[in-house]
This record gives structure tokens, C-alpha cells and sequence, in this order.
């Protein structure tokens, strides 16, 4: 047992749910009791679905802890058959389920011969894989059965596609900013010249799985979603993939190149380098705001990251690598992709942390007293808590990280979005030395309910003279400090002098 | 099917599938633990009971909540790990952390699969931590939502000390409502003040409400003279009511069946079946019949009563003449589909996860009554509702204001149906006089925001509105 107040990473089946629940005309069906159909909740508010999410649950209650399943979990699925006439309806166990152990296989193969559609057991464990893990195995386990039904009728396609196209591997539903990144990765590879041969599994329909493997290679850009996928197609039809994370300029390069690479050496014959320098210098601001003063404000200021490993990772390099901040440490709660984390971010960052202890990490960024923050949703609270501004760069996360405004991470868009995060992170330069200098945030007490501040109190010609030196931004909260200060010391008349004290008095 | 119309006699009943969507009643440790404020709660369960929880209470989770999950992992499934020493460690760690003077453990689907013995482990390691435990299996598997706190206060009612301390007037004073009502006086006038009270049998009152409610109710019995002794549960665990043989017992919400049960068998107590303070409408009904029972005539109720309608006049000219289908999550809807009824809607359908026709009899018969007055059809009543055929239901009673959860809200309102997030309704302020304008916020919020909207002419946001 283990005492737990909050999670980075979900159930199994939650994984299963978003690979499941992308695909088009899909249906998911937990063994789960009353009140597990919570991803549904979940679905409908983070993502606004205007759909109904595609899962429900064959509940488990009483009767079925006395005297099994038996005909329910069949009759769900037939039911829904007829319901929806889904493509594919995946079985999905829970943490419940699993220690039923009921014959679920049973099921899905006395279901099949009723059901129109296809029915497939979710093969994930809960007690050894988590949301992500699952979610790559379901992705994996529909590919290859789709593959195999193909191929079986003898309808795989043989031929590749004329020009070169790419499958686009591992864009999934509650993703973060997976619908942004996709489009901005479509974007890429038109601007590339590569066809998209297909997307999945958000919007993809089973019936296109088996066109796969005209794609002359697969783009798998999250580290945690489609690498089983992507390596079985290599196995199966030796396509490669490119599991370069395009977030960041100089990722962005990296995987672009790697691109070049893999489709030249299938007959293409392509040099990305003009288009890279274009884009890097011109459409891209990020290597442009590396270089200016506002970013030069940044250099040697410490940070600290934690995420997935995909944006991690990614956000580690372009902190240190980009712009120049001070990352104390990098970590992630992918534990079990502890050693890939551990080799991409390295030399980047002083210290890598491995944990999903949310307490260890609240602890670790108080240590470290960073500038900045950029976290998930629970590092932004640890964050409010101490005072330290955060950027949320990975799940788990609230309604405000699916903004409906175009906000990719990946390409060159969103190298900007993230030269934005992190410079809006920062508590930007100017004003943050002038706060250092009179006194600081007052944010904890409002002394007067105005923002001007107009008091009972009065500034001498001098003192008022001082204040208006004080550039505009900051002024009501130099002026506010004071005349606190001022308050409590029963002091009517302001001076210079007095405006000075409450600078000495806040910094002390 | 055209529904409802079918029997104007009495109201029927159906039972469907219990395929529906409904939170998971370990729901109840997020108001809980606010309300009782000297508790911890420890929900044992997996990380998908920790998801559910982290994701529901939002931003509460952030706040040092005092509830956390112990959380099973395989060892402790294959009984590879000894629960009682698990458990033990846990336990532990929270005393020295937190202090609480009680923690409650909440009982999962898991623990009820593999049989951990929860009752059999607390009495024994309560001695030997000396912090009380208190057992509650609130499950997926037998209850729903807000039964949970059912679970719980049942588990309470048999910690409520069973003697009155000797110097009771002290003791008196030390309950927190008495306090409250008492602030500021000296001792001589409380004692004048017990005077206004007529003389009946103890009174205690079970389910948990805001603490500003209870303070509204407990004014208003005493315009009548009615004296609460005490409320299960209270503001902290170490105050808990004492109830003897032969107290009365009444309940604040429709979902306290098992709490009731427990009060009247195990603790000898005497149920006022009232209708709920929901609505001006159950509240003057609830006052009557505690009233009733012992010998009071109430006073200045119809006043009362008609003075808040009054002020709720413009939510009513919104809603009068429309109907209203509840899908059912939250055992609310009997209560909220009688106070709707008596303000005019019509009522197509009560979606309810569990009917207890017992506890909620005279609620009952009081939506009955209100259905006849009202010269409106009696809305069937649908037990273990299936979502699935709620929502063809729905498309062709062509209703105008659906009552569900947050799964089928979105997608409703994308095809032009309004829609009220049923939570909110247990979340909200909804007891007594004062708060009827509370619920008509709630109810009548869709129909305000899409009558401002109404014009643009996009209320149908989905392409294809084929229905198979």
C-alpha cells in the first residue's frame, strides 16, 4: 500500500479509453462498476466533445460479483452492435476486472460471432502498466489486428505510395495539444513535400489501418504514444520510423533532417537544409528572440522541468540549449522510460529526477528556489504556493490547457508558442528588477480598494516628485507599499525619506 | 414512447438496465472532510478510484486536503502484504502528520473483492493507535454518488455517544450551533431562552449540510419552537450528537436511507418521515410534519411560504409551462421534481439511481399531491435508468431542460437540447426558505444564457444529426 494524494500518470484503462475512443466509429466497452465511466466526464469537458464519448460500461455490481458476468458482458456488446454499428468494439478491463478474473477472452469470442462489428480484448494489465504504457499497447494491439485481418483476406496494399508520405503515429484524444500539434505537423510535411498517408489514432477509421504500410515512414513525435506501433511496422514491413521530437528549432531540425535521410535512402531525392534556414530565420521568431535583449535578461536564470519525457525533454533542451536559463534539474515521471529520459537530457541540466512523488518534487523545487517552473498542473500549484511563476508543459491538466486558439508545441509555430510560455514565465526583466527595488508584489493585502490608491494621506512635493520617477507599470504598488508602511506607523505626511524607510523596511 | 401521460393516478415505477453514468460515491470524502473538520478520510482503493477522486475535486486537491488513497498494489491484492500491517504503517503516518481525531476509511470496489476485512481490522488497530476508526464501504458496486455519505453517516450513527455527559448544560454549550445561537449571551439568558422552546422529546437531525444551512434550519424549527439537540454529523467528530432510545430522528436529504435504517434499529430511535427542506414547498411541508409529530401548531408558515414565492417570480415566469427530464445520478431528483412541479414545469421523466420507497415516502406522496394540484401529469419514475435509451427519450419528447451529468451535457447542448449539470445541485445551497432562489439560479442558468444566445441562430452544433 501506498499513501497517495494525487498522480501524474492514470489507470490503464484510461489509456486504452483515449486510443479506443479516437479512432473513428469505435466503441469502447469497460467491465468497470458504477461511477468508473468517469473518463467520459473527463472527455466531454477537457476536449468540450460535442459527441457522445464513445464508451460505456457493462457494470459490474453484485449480482456479478455472486455469480460472474456471465451473459452481461455479451449482451453489452451485442446490444452496442446494434446500437451503433460501431467498426470496433474493445473490451476493456479495469482494475476491477482484473482481479475478477473472469474469462474475458471468452467473451469477446462468443460476442464476436453475434456482432457486426469486430470485438477486441484491451490486452493491458493494470497493476503493471499505466495510462500511457496502455495506451501504446491498444494502439499496437489494433494496428497488428487490423494488419493481420488484412492480410489474411489478402487486401494489404503492396505497392508504396508514389510520392513520399508519412503515417502520423501516436496523436490521441486528452492529449496535450495533440489537435495543434497535428495540424502543425500536417503543415510540415505539405511544406515538406510528403504526403500524409494517414493519421492515427485520432480521427482514423480501422478500415484505413491496413493502407499503412504504403507510407515510406512513420512520424512518431511523442516518446509515450506509438513507438510499440512503429516498431511493429518496421518489423512487419521494415518501414522506418522517426522518433525525433520536432519541438524546439533545433529538434525541429533534427527530425527534419532525419526525414531527409530516411526518404532519400528509398529513392527521394530531397535537401531540407534551404528550407530549415528559411524557416529557422524567418518564419520561426524563437532563434530571432534567443538572440535579443529580452532573452539576453534570461541567460543564467534558474529553471526547473518536469513533465513527460516527450515535453520534458524537449523543454529541458530548448531551455538550456535555445535560451540560455540555468536548468537545476529535469525530470520526469515516466519511470519506466527512466534510462531514455536520463540520456536526452543529461547534459542540459545539473540533476535529473525520476518520481512520480508529487511531495518529492514540491520539495525538490523548493530547495532549488528556480525563477521559473514548467511543469504539469501540480508543479503550477507548488508554484502558486511558493510564489514562483509556472509554464504548464505536460498533462496531467485542466480545462486551461485546451485552449481552443491554435497552440502547437511541435514545428515552427510552436517554437514560438514556447518562446512566449518562457518568456511570459519569467517575470519579465525590467519589471522585475524595479519590484526587487521598491518593494516587491503586494498582491496579499489591499489596503485600499482602488487601484490608484487615492488616500488621507499626503506626499510631500518631494516624495510625490519621487513617485512619479517610478515608471507607470509599477508606481500603485510602490505608492500602496508605502503608504502601508506609512499606516502602521502612524505617519501623516510622506516623505522622500519615508518612501525610502518602506523600501528598507519591505527588503528587510 | 410517449411517457408520463400513461396513468394520472399514481405515479409509476420502472426499473431499467442501471446503465448510467453517476459518480463514484468515494464522492463523498470531498465534502466530508470539509465539513467534518477534525476527521481524515483514507479511501483504500487503486489508482483508478485516486484518478476518479483527483479529477472531480479539482482544484480541492491542492489545498492539503485531509483525504488521501492508500493505494493497493498487487502485493496487497495476492495478500503477498499483510493488510493489517499496511494498513498499520499508513495509519500511522497520518497521526503523526495530520493528528485527526477520527479516521474514517472508505471501503472500495477492491476491498470488497478481496475481502479485506475493514470492520474486523479497525476495532483492532483503533487500540493500538488510539485514534477511532470508522468503517465505510462506499463502492461502485452497491451504491451511488451521494450515497456515500449515507455509508458514512451510518457508520457515524453508531459513534454518537449513547448517555448524555453529566453536566449537561455545559455539554449543551459546547455544540456548535448552540454556541452559535447563544453568541455573546450570559448564562442566565440562555436559560431564558430554553423557555421559548416548547417541551418535547429530543430532536436530532442527520445529513450534512453547508454550516450556514444548518444555521437556517435550525432558526427556523426554533421560530416554531422545536429545539435540535443535535446534528449527525457535526462539525467535528468528537461532537457528535448523543442520541438515546426514544429520540426522534429526522433527515435533511432524500439519500440518507441506510442512515435512517441504522438510527432507528440500531439506536432505537423514531423517524419523522417528512418530506426534504428542498424547495419553499418541502421545507414548509418538512416544518409541518415535525410539527405534527409533536403537537405544535405551526406558526406563520403560510406567510413564510408565500413571501418566497413571491421573490422567485421572475425565475418562474422562465420556467413555467416547460418541461424538465432528470437522467438520474444523485438521488436528489424526487425532491427537486416536486419543487419544479409546484413552480410550474412539467416533469417527463425522474431518472433516480436507487428508490427507497420507504425513507422517501411521504416526498412521495407529497409529489403526488403537488402533481394533481398543478393539473399536471405524475412524471414516471425510472430506477437504475439506462442512459442510452434516456437519450432517444429525450429526442422525441423534445425536452426543453435536461437534468443530467457532465458525460451527456456538452453533447446534448450541442444538439440544441438545454441542458443543467446535475452536481451542482449537491453542491449548492438548496435547504430551506432561504435558498430556493439558489436552486432556480441553477435550474434556470441554461435557459437564461441560450435565451441571450437565442438569435444568432447556431444552436444545432453537430453535422450529422442522423440518429440510428
Amino acid at each position: 500500500m501506498k499513501l497517495a494524494y494525487w498522480m501524474y500518470a492514470g489507470p490503464a484503462h484510461i489509456g486504452t479509453l483515449r486510443v479506443a475512443s479516437s479512432f473513428k466509429n469505435v466503441h469502447a466497452i469497460m467491465h468497470a462498476p458504477l461511477g468508473d465511466d468517469y473518463f467520459n466526464v473527463m472527455r466531454s469537458m477537457l476536449e468540450r466533445e460535442r459527441n457522445f464519448t464513445p464508451v460505456t460500461a457493462s457494470i459490474v455490481d453484485r449480482n456479478v460479483l455472486a455469480r460472474g458476468s456471465q451473459e452481461k458482458v455479451v449482451d453489452n456488446i451485442t446490444r452496442k452492435d446494434q446500437e451503433e454499428r460501431p467498426d470496433l468494439i474493445v473490451l476493456t478491463p479495469t482494475c476491477t476486472s482484473s482481479i475478477l478474473q473472469e474469462d474475458l477472452q471468452n467473451f469477446v469470442e462468443r460476442a464476436q460471432l453475434e456482432a457486426k462489428s469486430d470485438v477486441l480484448l484491451a490486452d493491458v494489465n493494470h497493476y503493471r502498466v499505466n495510462e500511457l504504457q496502455a495506451a501504446d499497447r491498444t494502439l499496437h494491439q489494433i494496428v497488428q489486428y487490423y494488419i493481420e485481418k488484412a492480410r489474411k483476406k489478402g487486401e494489404l496494399p503492396q505497392a508504396k505510395t508514389e510520392k513520399p508520405s508519412v503515417n502520423i503515429i501516436g496523436i490521441s484524444t486528452l492529449g496535450f495539444h495533440n489537435q495543434h500539434d497535428c495540424t502543425e505537423l500536417k503543415r510540415l510535411m505539405a511544406d515538406l513535400g510528403i504526403e500524409v498517408n494517414a493519421v492515427i489514432p485520432e480521427g482514423a477509421s480501422v478500415h484505413e489501418l491496413k493502407n499503412l504500410p504504403r507510407a515510406w515512414f512513420n512520424l512518431v513525435p511523442y516518446r509515450e504514444l506509438g513507438v510499440l506501433a512503429a516498431q511493429y511496422l518496421e518489423k512487419e514491413f521494415g518501414i522506418p520510423y522517426v522518433d525525433i521530437t520536432p519541438m524546439g528549432v533545433v529538434e525541429t531540425a533534427r527530425c527534419i533532417r532525419k526525414i531527409q535521410q530516411v526518404i532519400n535512402a528509398q529513392g527521394a531525392d530531397v535537401d531540407y537544409e534551404e528550407f530549415i534556414n528559411e524557416q529557422t530565420l524567418y518564419v520561426s521568431q524563437a532563434a530571432w528572440f534567443s538572440r535579443s535583449i529580452d532573452c539576453q535578461n534570461l541567460t543564467g536564470k534558474k529553471a526547473v522541468v518536469f513533465g513527460d519525457s516527450t515535453h520534458a525533454a524537449a523543454m529541458t533542451k530548448i531551455l538550456a540549449r535555445e535560451m540560455g536559463i540555468h536548468v537545476v534539474w529535469a525530470g520526469t515521471y515516466c519511470k519506466y522510460d527512466a534510462d531514455w529520459f536520463r540520456s536526452q537530457v543529461s547534459e542540459y541540466c545539473d540533476e535529473v529526477l525520476i518520481t512520480e512523488d508529487h511531495g518529492m518534487i514540491g520539495d525538490a523545487i523548493a530547495r532549488v528556489e528556480p525563477s521559473a517552473i514548467f511543469g504539469t498542473q501540480m508543479e503550477r500549484h507548488v508554484g502558486k504556493r511558493l510564489d514562483i511563476p509556472c509554464g504548464v508543459i505536460a498533462a496531467p491538466i485542466h480545462i486551461q490547457n485546451f485552449p481552443i486558439g491554435y497552440k502547437p508545441f511541435m514545428g515552427y509555430e510552436g517554437t514560438n508558442q514556447i518562446a512566449d510560455l518562457v518568456y511570459n514565465s519569467f517575470t519579465l526583466g525590467m519589471e522585475d528588477h524595479l519590484l526587487e527595488i521598491f518593494g516587491g508584489h503586494d498582491t496579499k493585502e489591499v489596503i485600499t480598494k482602488g487601484i490608484s490608491a487615492d488616500s488621507d494621506l499626503s506626499w510631500n512635493k518631494e516624495a510625490q516628485a519621487e513617485l512619479n520617477k517610478i515608471p507607470g507599470f509599477v508606481r500603485g504598488k510602490v505608492k500602496r507599499n508605502t503608504e502601508k508602511f506609512a499606516r502602521d506607523r502612524n505617519i501623516n505626511v510622506i516623505t522622500v525619506e519615508v518612501m525610502y524607510a518602506a523600501k528598507e523596511s519591505v527588503g528587510a | 414512447m410517449t411517457a408520463a401521460q400513461a396513468n394520472p393516478e399514481a405515479l409509476t415505477f420502472e426499473c431499467e438496465t442501471g446503465n448510467y453514468h453517476t459518480f463514484c460515491p468515494i464522492s463523498c470524502v470531498a465534502w466530508l472532510y470539509q465539513k467534518i473538520e477534525d476527521s481524515f478520510f483514507l479511501v483504500i482503493g487503486t489508482k483508478t478510484c485516486g484518478y476518479f477522486l483527483q479529477n472531480a475535486m479539482g482544484v480541492m486537491i491542492f489545498a492539503e486536503p485531509r483525504y488521501a488513497m492508500a493505494e493497493l498494489e498487487e502485493g496487497d491484492i495476492s495478500a503477498q502484504l499483510n493488510d493489517y500491517e499496511e494498513l498499520k504503517r499508513l495509519c500511522l503516518q497520518i497521526k503523526r502528520d495530520r493528528n485527526p481525531s477520527v479516521i474514517v476509511w472508505i471501503g472500495t470496489c477492491t476491498t470488497e473483492i478481496i475481502k479485506m476485512d475493514l470492520e474486523g481490522l479497525a476495532p483492532k488497530l483503533e487500540g493500538e493507535i488510539g485514534i477511532p476508526i470508522v468503517v465505510a464501504r462506499a463502492n461502485g458496486l452497491d451504491y451511488a454518488f451521494t450515497q456515500g455519505e449515507d455509508t458514512v453517516l451510518a457508520a457515524m450513527a453508531t459513534r454518537c455517544p449513547d448517555k448524555a455527559p453529566v453536566v449537561e448544560s455545559e455539554k449543551n454549550e459546547r455544540n456548535a450551533i448552540q454556541k452559535l445561537l447563544h453568541f455573546g449571551k450570559k448564562k442566565e439568558e440562555v436559560a431564558e431562552e430554553e423557555s421559548e422552546y416548547v417541551d418535547h422529546p429530543p430532536l436530532v437531525l442527520f445529513g450534512s449540510l453547508p454550516d450556514p444551512v444548518v444555521t437556517q434550519l435550525t432558526l427556523e424549527l426554533k421560530k416554531q419552537g422545536i429545539k435540535v439537540s443535535g446534528w449527525l454529523p457535526s462539525k467535528r467528530f468528537t461532537e457528535l450528537p448523543v442520541i438515546e432510545e426514544g429520540y426522534y430522528v429526522v433527515g435533511v436529504n432524500p439519500f440518507l436511507s441506510r442512515t435512517a435504517t441504522t438510527l432507528m434499529r440500531r439506536r432505537k430511535c423514531k423517524l419523522i418521515g417528512a418530506p426534504f427542506p428542498i424547495g419553499p414547498d418541502g421545507t414548509r411541508a418538512w416544518i409541518e410534519k415535525i410539527c405534527s409529530v409533536f403537537g405544535i401548531t405551526p406558526k406563520g408558515l403560510d406567510e413564510r411560504e408565500a413571501q418566497i414565492w413571491e421573490s422567485l417570480e421572475d425565475y418562474l415566469k422562465l420556467i413555467r409551462g416547460k418541461s424538465v427530464f432528470f437522467m438520474g445520478d444523485n438521488l436528489l431528483e424526487v425532491s427537486l421534481a416536486r419543487f419544479l412541479v409546484r413552480c410550474g414545469m412539467i416533469v417527463q421523466e425522474v431518472g433516480i439511481p436507487y428508490m427507497d420507497k420507504r425513507y422517501q415516502a411521504a416526498e412521495l406522496a407529497l409529489l403526488e399531491k403537488t402533481c394533481l394540484e398543478m393539473g399536471v401529469p405524475l412524471p414516471k419514475i425510472v430506477e437504475k435508468p439506462d442512459n442510452y435509451n434516456q437519450v432517444q427519450r429525450i429526442y422525441e419528447l423534445k425536452t426543453d431542460l435536461v437534468i443530467t451529468g457532465m458525460a451527456h451535457a456538452n453533447p446534448l447542448e450541442a444538439r440544441g437540447i438545454n441542458t443543467k449539470w446535475s452536481v451542482e445541485f449537491t453542491f449548492a445551497q438548496i435547504h430551506g426558505f432561504t435558498n430556493a432562489r439558489d436552486i432556480l439560479e441553477l435550474v434556470t442558468r441554461p435557459l437564461r444564457r441560450n435565451n441571450s444566445l437565442k438569435d444568432l441562430g447556431w444552436d444545432k452544433l453537430v453535422k450529422e444529426q442522423a440518429q440510428v
